[in-house]
C-alpha cells in the first residue's frame, strides 16, 4: 500500500533580513543591480555568497525525505530550530517548500495551536462552530458532534457566555474539546498541545493514541522524550534542518538526548578568551559564565537535588561604578521563572569598584527548581536600576529529574519551581467522623457528671 | 467519545494533496474553496455578528451610518456647495452614491488587508486563503442589502409625498452592478493584499487613495456636471459607468450606455483574474514575508 505521506527531498530556504524591510525601492535597486550584472547592493559586505545559499538566507530544511504509513504515529524530534515547525508548516500547507515534493493521501487536520480563530466576543457555542469550521469540519459535522463537544469540555453552563469572560482553563478545555472531535485521516500535532496540567496532557495524548488506533495517521512533534517513546511507533530526528536518523522511538530519543547534552555542555561553562569577542560595552565586559554543581563535575548538568552556583566573571571598565548583578531565569517557553539580585552581598554591594576583573557567585540551593531547560539572562545594573549591560543568553541551565518521586503522567511537575517544603501529618483521632462526635458528646457528659 | 469511526479508504474518497514549491499561475483550486463554503459562511456570520456585540444599536448601525452620512452630504454638497444632482431629489441622489461607494470601499479596504490582519490565523491553520476575502465581500453585502432596503423605503416615501422618482428598466441591472462592484473590490483588494505582503507602502496608499478616489468617481456629483473637456478623463475610471448606471436605474438620472458598462465589466474581469492569479501565487509563501 502506498504511504499516506510521502516527503521527497524537501527543502525550505528563508531569506533573512528582508522580513519587514521589503520596500519597493530596495527591490528596485536590487533589480537594477542585477540588470547591470553588479552585486546585490543590499548584501552586507563579507556575507557568504556561496555554499548554503545566497547571502542572508537560512536553510530551515534541507533535503528531507521520509514516508509515513497508514496508522503510524510518527514522532518528530529535534532541538529548537532544527526545522520541526517548518516541516509541520509545510505539511499543513501553511507555507510552501522551496524545493521538493510532498504527497498526502487523506484529509489532514493540523493542530499547531489550540483555539485557533477563537473570537473573544463570540459565545462558546458560536466559537465551537467557528473553530470547527476553521479546522476543516463542515457545519453538519459540527452540529452532529456539538453535544459531545460541550460534554467533553465540561463548561456547559457557560456555553452562551462570550469566551472573553472565560478563565484560561475553560478556554483551553473548550478549544481542545473541538480539536478532539476532528476526524481527520491524518492528524498533525505540535507540542503546544502538550502544555498545561497533567490531566490536560493526559487527555491530549490519550486522544492521539485513540486516533492512531482507529487507523489514522498521526505526526507528533515533541521535546518530551517520555511521550514520544510511549506513544509513537516510529520517529525521525531533525538536526539543523536535516533528517539525521529515522527508526524506533527508543533509538531516536537516545540519539536526541545525546545531542542535547553535548550542546548543553557548551552553554554550561562559557569563557571568552579575547576581550573583542566577549559580550559587553564601555562599562562591562563579560569574561566567563559558568554553572557549577556543588558536587563537582558539570558533565551531566544539574539534578533537582543538586545545589549549584552560577558564576559570572566580568571586567568593570568604569572606575567608581557601583554594580548590581541580576540573574533572571527563563523557562524554555520564555516565561520567567524567577530573578535574583546581588543586593546585600557583603563585600561589593553599593561600594564603588575600581576597574578590574570581578567574580560574582550566586548559590542556588538544592530542591528549588523544577526539571527543565532554563535560559539565564545576566543583567548588570547600577544602584538606580539603570541597565549597564544586558546579556540575554548568558547560559543555559538544564535541570534533570533523576529522583524517585515521579508524577503519574510523563513525569514533569508543573511550574518552574519545585521546592521541597516542610510537611507533617499526624493522627488526631482514630475512628470515623461519627465516632468523633459521639466521643465528644461522651467526653462532655463525663465532664459534666 | 466517538472518535473510532472507521476510516474510509476507498479510492474515490481518499483525497490526494500534492505540495510542490511552485504553484502555477492558474492553480486556483476553486473546488477546494467550494469545500470550505461552510467556513466562508461562518466567517460572514462572524464578521456580521461580532462587530455589534456589546453595542446598543446593534445592526441598526447599518442604517444609522448611511443616513447620517447622506444627511451630511445633502448639507455640504447639496445645500452649501450647490452641486447638481441632475434633478433627482438630493437625499436619494446622495444616498445611492453613498451606499454603493461604502460597499465598494469597505470591501476593498478589508480585503486588501487580508494577509496582514489574519496573519496569526493563517500562520496556524490551512484553509483556502480566498475564503477570507470572499467572506468579507459577502458580509458587506448583507450591510449593503439592508441599506438598499432603506433606500427603497426612502424612495417610497418620496413617491407617497408626491415627488416623482423615475425608476427605469436599468434598475433590473442593479444585481449585475452590485456584482461588478464586488468584483472590483475583491479583485483590487486581493491584488493589493498580495503585494502588501512584500511592500507595506501599498496599504497606506489604499487607505488614503480610496478617499481621494471617491472624488474621481461620480459619487457625490453626476457625470453631466463634469465639464465636457474633462469627461474623457472620467471615462477612464472604470467605476464611472457602474455608479452612473446604478443611479440611472433607480433614479433615472445618469450618463451611461451599454458599451461603457460592458467595457467596465471586461476591466473588472481582468482585475479579478489578475488578483486571483497573484493572490494564489503569494498565499503559499506569505507567512515567510509578513
Amino acid at each position: 500500500m502506498a504511504p499516506v505521506i510521502s516527503v521527497e527531498r524537501l527543502s525550505k530556504v528563508y531569506r533573512l533580513g528582508l522580513i519587514g524591510g521589503g520596500t519597493l525601492t530596495d527591490d528596485l535597486s536590487r533589480w537594477w543591480a542585477k540588470v547591470r550584472n553588479k552585486p546585490d547592493p543590499l548584501t552586507k559586505i563579507g556575507q557568504e555568497q556561496s555554499t548554503t545559499g545566497r547571502g542572508g538566507t537560512f536553510l530551515a530544511l534541507s533535503d528531507v525525505s521520509f514516508d509515513v504509513e497508514q496508522g503510524q504515529v510518527l514522532g518528530i524530534v529535534g532541538r529548537n530550530g532544527a526545522g520541526k515547525s517548518t516541516l509541520l508548516k509545510i505539511l499543513s500547507q501553511i507555507t510552501g517548500p522551496t524545493r521538493g515534493r510532498v504527497s498526502i493521501r487523506g484529509r489532514v487536520a493540523s493542530l499547531l495551536e489550540v483555539g485557533t480563530g477563537f473570537h473573544a466576543e463570540l459565545s462558546g457555542r458560536e466559537n465551537i462552530f467557528l473553530n470547527g469550521a476553521i479546522l476543516g469540519m463542515t457545519k453538519a459535522e459540527i452540529r452532529r458532534k456539538f453535544d459531545e463537544i460541550v460534554d467533553f469540555s465540561g463548561i456547559e453552563p457557560f456555553i452562551d457566555t462570550p469566551v472573553k469572560r472565560y478563565s484560561s482553563g475553560m478556554y483551553v478545555r473548550l478549544a481542545f474539546a473541538v480539536a478532539a472531535h476532528l476526524e481527520p485521516e491524518i492528524l498533525i500535532v505540535d507540542e503546544v498541545l502538550a502544555v498545561g496540567d497533567a490531566a490536560f496532557q493526559k487527555k491530549c495524548l490519550g486522544q492521539m493514541e485513540r486516533t492512531a488506533k482507529g487507523g489514522r495517521t498521526v505526526l507528533f512533534v515533541s521535546h518530551n522524550s517520555q511521550a514520544v517513546t510511549a506513544l509513537c511507533t516510529r520517529a525521525i530526528l531533525l538536526e539543523h534542518g536535516q533528517l539525521v536518523e529515522a527508526g524506533s522511538p527508543r533509538t531516536i530519543i537516545d540519539h536526541y538526548l545525546r545531542t542535547v547534552q553535548a550542546s548543553a555542555e557548551r552553554m554550561v561553562d562559557r569563557t571568552w578568551r579575547s576581550a573583542d569577542e566577549a559580550p559587553g560595552n564601555d562599562h562591562i565586559r563579560v569574561r566567563r559564565i559558568a554553572i557549577v554543581p556543588a558536587e563537582g563535575g558539570a558533565q551531566n548538568g544539574v539534578d533537582m537535588e543538586t545545589p549549584f552556583r552560577v558564576e559570572v566573571e566580568y571586567w568593570n571598565l568604569a572606575p567608581g561604578a557601583r554594580i548590581i548583578v541580576n540573574l533572571a531565569f527563563y523557562a524554555f517557553d520564555g516565561s520567567p521563572a524567577f530573578e535574583t539580585f546581588s543586593l546585600g552581598e557583603h563585600r561589593w554591594d553599593g561600594v564603588a569598584r575600581p576597574a578590574g576583573l570581578f567574580r560574582s557567585v550566586c548559590c542556588v540551593p538544592a530542591n528549588l527548581m523544577n526539571q527543565g531547560e532554563y535560559r539565564i539572562r545576566v543583567v548588570f545594573l547600577d544602584p538606580d536600576a539603570v541597565t549597564l549591560f544586558d546579556l540575554h543568553d548568558g547560559a543555559v541551565l538544564t535541570v534533570h529529574n533523576r529522583g524517585d518521586a515521579k508524577m503519574p503522567w510523563f513525569g514533569r511537575f508543573i511550574g518552574h519551581l519545585h521546592p521541597r517544603l516542610a510537611w507533617s501529618t499526624e493522627l488526631i483521632h482514630r475512628g470515623h467522623p461519627v465516632d468523633r462526635v459521639s466521643a465528644g458528646v461522651g467526653d462532655a457528659l463525663l465532664e459534666a457528671l | 467519545m466517538n472518535v473510532d469511526v472507521p476510516l474510509v479508504t476507498d479510492a474515490t474518497t481518499t483525497r490526494l494533496t500534492v505540495i510542490t514549491p511552485d504553484r502555477g499561475w492558474f492553480d486556483w483550486r476553486l473546488g477546494q474553496l467550494w469545500r470550505y463554503r461552510d467556513l466562508v459562511g461562518l466567517f460572514v456570520w462572524r464578521d456580521f455578528v461580532s462587530i455589534y456585540k456589546q453595542t446598543i444599536l446593534g445592526p441598526a448601525w447599518h442604517i444609522v451610518r448611511p443616513l447620517i452620512t447622506t444627511l451630511v452630504f445633502v448639507l455640504v454638497f447639496g445645500q452649501m456647495a450647490g452641486l447638481s444632482t441632475d434633478g433627482a431629489p438630493q437625499f436619494l441622489f446622495y444616498m445611492t452614491g453613498n451606499i454603493a461607494w461604502t460597499y465598494f470601499s469597505s470591501c476593498l479596504d478589508s480585503t486588501s488587508k487580508t494577509f496582514v490582519t489574519n496573519a496569526p490565523l493563517l500562520g496556524k491553520v490551512y484553509f483556502h486563503r480566498l475564503a477570507i476575502p470572499v467572506s468579507v465581500v459577502l458580509s458587506n453585502l448583507i450591510a449593503f442589502g439592508i441599506q438598499l432596503v432603506i433606500l427603497f423605503v426612502a424612495m417610497a416615501a418620496y413617491v407617497l409625498t408626491g415627488t416623482a422618482v423615475h425608476l427605469t428598466s436599468w434598475a433590473l441591472l442593479t444585481p449585475v452592478l452590485v456584482v461588478m462592484l464586488a468584483g472590483y473590490a475583491l479583485g483590487g483588494g486581493i491584488l493589493v493584499s498580495a503585494v502588501t505582503t512584500r511592500y507595506r507602502d501599498l496599504s497606506h496608499l489604499v487607505t488614503f487613495g480610496l478617499q481621494l478616489f471617491m472624488y474621481l468617481t461620480p459619487v457625490i456629483y453626476p457625470m453631466s456636471a463634469v465639464p465636457p473637456r474633462l469627461r474623457w478623463a472620467m471615462t477612464l475610471n472604470p467605476l464611472t459607468p457602474v455608479f452612473e448606471g446604478f443611479r440611472f436605474g433607480l433614479l433615472g438620472v445618469g450618463t451611461v450606455n451599454a458599451g461603457q458598462l460592458t467595457m467596465s465589466a471586461v476591466v473588472m474581469a481582468a482585475l479579478l483574474l489578475g488578483g486571483v492569479m497573484l493572490f494564489t501565487r503569494v498565499d503559499r509563501t506569505f507567512m515567510d514575508t509578513v
